[in-house]
């Protein structure tokens, strides 16, 4: 997995609430394996107009002034729904490493710590301010420091957040589930025969 | 690790019964009891094959397709677009290699898998259970913490039968009362999700408590737990009792003899302790809740039959009315029109969420001796094989046919569209599935959630109707 450190990148706004993982990635793009590059799926149906199948310049992500952007900024409960890891690969590959809302959906959030993605939850206020300066000023940069768990926003005022300590460290040092649980193998080896005993299938 | 030695609930028993180890950070190391597999899931095994690794324990691991299955057919063949094919094709491939029973196409326990694991006993009080679906929560019916997971969590549950959790909060979701004619735990869930949101339960476990759920059967508590995503809940449950047990015995994978006996004398120390604390607290009164429809793109969007299509205007906050508008606009539809004036297009019964024999067996009782309105083309679509087998020996599936509906084999259909099954843009769908998100079921088609009764009720009436007025009490 892609460390996460620092990042000061252009950041778009959705000032949305609800944005589902559905509206992120349509359920028929979803047979594609990871290697396929999903950043095209990526609020497929969303971002063109439906008459004509054309892109529709009217949508965040195809303005100019964001097509840059790394992060996100959503309103509540984003990527709420399906389990699909996709809406993470398609926001992924399209370049976002960070996504700001005042909550997510609970496996996008999971989804998003495995797959280098922050998913970062800050105060209703605090992101309807945010989303209020990224339309004021489009293109302009976020900085999200993980180390300290603080955004700093476009006006240049600072905000913490809240991160569980493991998916912290995971993030930071680029690593995944599979090298931690590796050393809890006795742990799970003693539990397993218990368990198995009092579990038949 | 010591255990709280104070009164517990439901999901903390089964939470501690599966903690392998929990470190000082909070996260918890859970064992896996099922792991339960559908045809949507190929990447997982591909993580396995990059990384040198097997499935630990692959007789707690238990497959069957649904995503991508023709309902027009049973043959593989039947699957016209090759890429759905494979999908269906990699699972029998991926679950043959390390030994994992698959309940495949022709299998007489094929079916959607949340109906499958119920349905087969597969699913049991007191266990953990995942799968890479966000519908898992449907399992908490029978009193199992069970919850969807993402596609890398489920190659490491495959690799180690475990799972990194951090313990959620938990909310006790009461409905008291009688529940009136016609009402079922369909408009129960989307009583409770337009009251609390489509992120109100977010970071909670609901356990769903009270006179009116204790009162709901096991199909009622399925389709209740089904939708607790939808509150934003990871999981729901519902504690075991006499219709718990009463539904699982003598099932398949059920412990028989002896071995239930005892199974049940475990189940019956399950229920949440007198006095257990909840984090939240919620009740509804089970008598006030009407048949429900939703007119918007969240399932937070429900109203009540007898209602109207809200008018923007009306919204508390710059943010919703905006958002109203949006909806509105998808939806096609006029503030202040009366629900029961809306005309539909098409009709789905079916899904994880109302695909049932006792959902079919409601959706009948409507269609019997009607005819489906001229212009609406009306699909059924049975959860599982031994619910279509169980429909057939009933009949339900000629009285479905005589009034014009179709009669379809096994799967998740129409509910998101991902074998095809797909509704044309701007086409209106009365459906029983759990999701009227934007574009899920086809692009630009608009979707309005309601039960298998009211679904059927639409059908033969062309638009929204009050199935009470169709078939009385």
């Amino acid at each position: 997995m892609e460390a996460f450190v620092t990042l000061d990148a252009v950041a778009v706004p959705l000032p949305l609430p609800n944005i589902d993982t559905d509206q992120i990635i349509p359920a028929r793009y979803l047979s594609r394996p990871r290697e396929v590059n999903h950043a095209d799926f990526l609020f497929h149906d969303a971002r063109r107009v439906p008459a004509t199948d054309e892109q529709n310049p009217e949508f965040p992500l195809n303005r100019e002034a964001w097509r840059e952007a790394k992060i996100i900024v959503a309103g509540k409960n984003f990527a709420c729904g399906s389990s699909r890891e996709a809406a993470v690969w398609a926001l992924f590959d399209a370049g976002f490493r960070c996504a700001i809302a005042p909550s997510f959906g609970d496996i996008f959030r999971n989804n998003g710590t495995k797959n280098g993605l922050l998913p970062v939850v800050l105060p209703a206020e605090v992101v309807e301010d945010i989303l209020a300066q990224l339309e004021a000023s489009p293109g302009a940069h976020i900085h999200v420091d993980l180390p300290k768990q603080e955004v700093t926003a476009p006006d240049g005022s600072t905000h913490g957040f809240e991160i569980d300590p493991f998916a912290k460290h995971c993030m930071l040092n680029g690593l995944d589930d599979f090298g931690v649980t590796a050393a809890y193998e006795d742990d799970i080896a003693a539990f397993e025969r218990r368990y198995g005993r009092e579990n038949r299938i | 690790m010591s255990e709280p030695s104070g009164p517990r609930t439901l999901f903390e028993k089964i939470w501690s019964r599966h903690r392998v180890t929990e470190r000082e950070d909070g996260q918890t190391l859970l064992y896996v009891g099922r792991h339960l597999l559908h045809d949507g899931g190929a990447t997982a095994f591909d993580v396995l094959r990059q990384r040198g690794l097997k499935p630990r324990a692959p007789d707690r691991i238990f497959a069957t397709p649904d995503h991508y299955v023709s309902t027009a057919g049973r043959k593989l063949a039947e699957i016209e677009d090759p890429r759905h094919r494979e999908m269906v094709e990699k699972l029998a491939r991926n679950t043959a290699e390390h030994g994992i029973r698959m309940f495949g196409l022709g299998d007489p326990n094929q079916g959607i898998v949340h109906v499958m694991g119920p349905e087969t006993g597969l699913s049991q009080p007191g266990l953990l259970i995942v799968c890479g679906d966000s519908h898992t929560s449907t399992h908490g019916a029978v009193g199992a913490l069970a919850f969807g997971i993402g596609s890398t969590e489920v190659a490491h549950v495959l690799a180690t039968q475990t799972l990194w959790q951090r313990k959620p909060k938990t909310m006790r979701i009461t409905v008291d009362g009688t529940l009136g004619p016609q009402v079922t735990g369909k408009d129960v869930i989307l009583a409770i999700i337009a009251r609390i949101g489509a992120a109100g339960a977010t970071g909670h476990v609901i356990e769903y408590a009270g006179s009116a759920i204790r009162g709901l059967s096991m199909e009622g508590r399925l389709t209740l737990c089904n939708m607790s995503i939808e509150a934003g809940g990871r999981a729901g449950m519902v504690a075991p009792d006499e219709t718990t047990y009463a539904y699982l015995h003598g099932r398949p994978y059920a412990p028989q003899g002896a071995e239930w006996d005892q199974a049940v004398m475990h189940w019956r120390e399950l229920p949440s302790d007198a006095g257990a604390v909840f984090d939240t607290e919620v009740s509804l009164d089970g008598s006030a809740i009407q048949p429900m429809v939703t007119w918007g793109n969240s399932p937070e969007d429900a109203l009540p039959i007898d209602a109207a299509v809200p008018d923007p205007e009306s919204a508390a906050d710059a943010e919703r009315r905006a958002q109203m508008r949006r909806m509105l606009d998808y939806m096609g539809l006029v503030p202040g029109t009366p629900l029961t004036d809306i005309a539909i297009d098409r009709v789905f019964i079916g899904s994880c969420t109302n695909s049932r024999i006792e959902d079919l067996r409601a959706a009948a009782a409507v269609a019997d001796g009607r005819k489906v309105a001229e212009g609406v083309l009306a699909w059924v679509v049975p959860g599982s094989e031994p619910v279509k087998r169980q429909a057939e020996a009933e009949g339900l599936h000629e009285v479905f046919r005589r009034a014009g509906f179709e009669w379809r084999e096994p799967g998740c259909s129409m509910c998101l569209g991902t074998n095809g099954d797909i509704a044309r843009p701007g086409q209106r769908v009365a459906s029983t599935s759990n999701r009227n998100f934007m574009g899920r079921q086809g692009p630009g088609a608009r979707t309005h959630l309601l039960s298998p009764a009211m679904a059927a009720a639409a059908a033969v009436t062309g638009r929204f109707a009050d199935v009470r007025r169709l078939v009385g009490g």
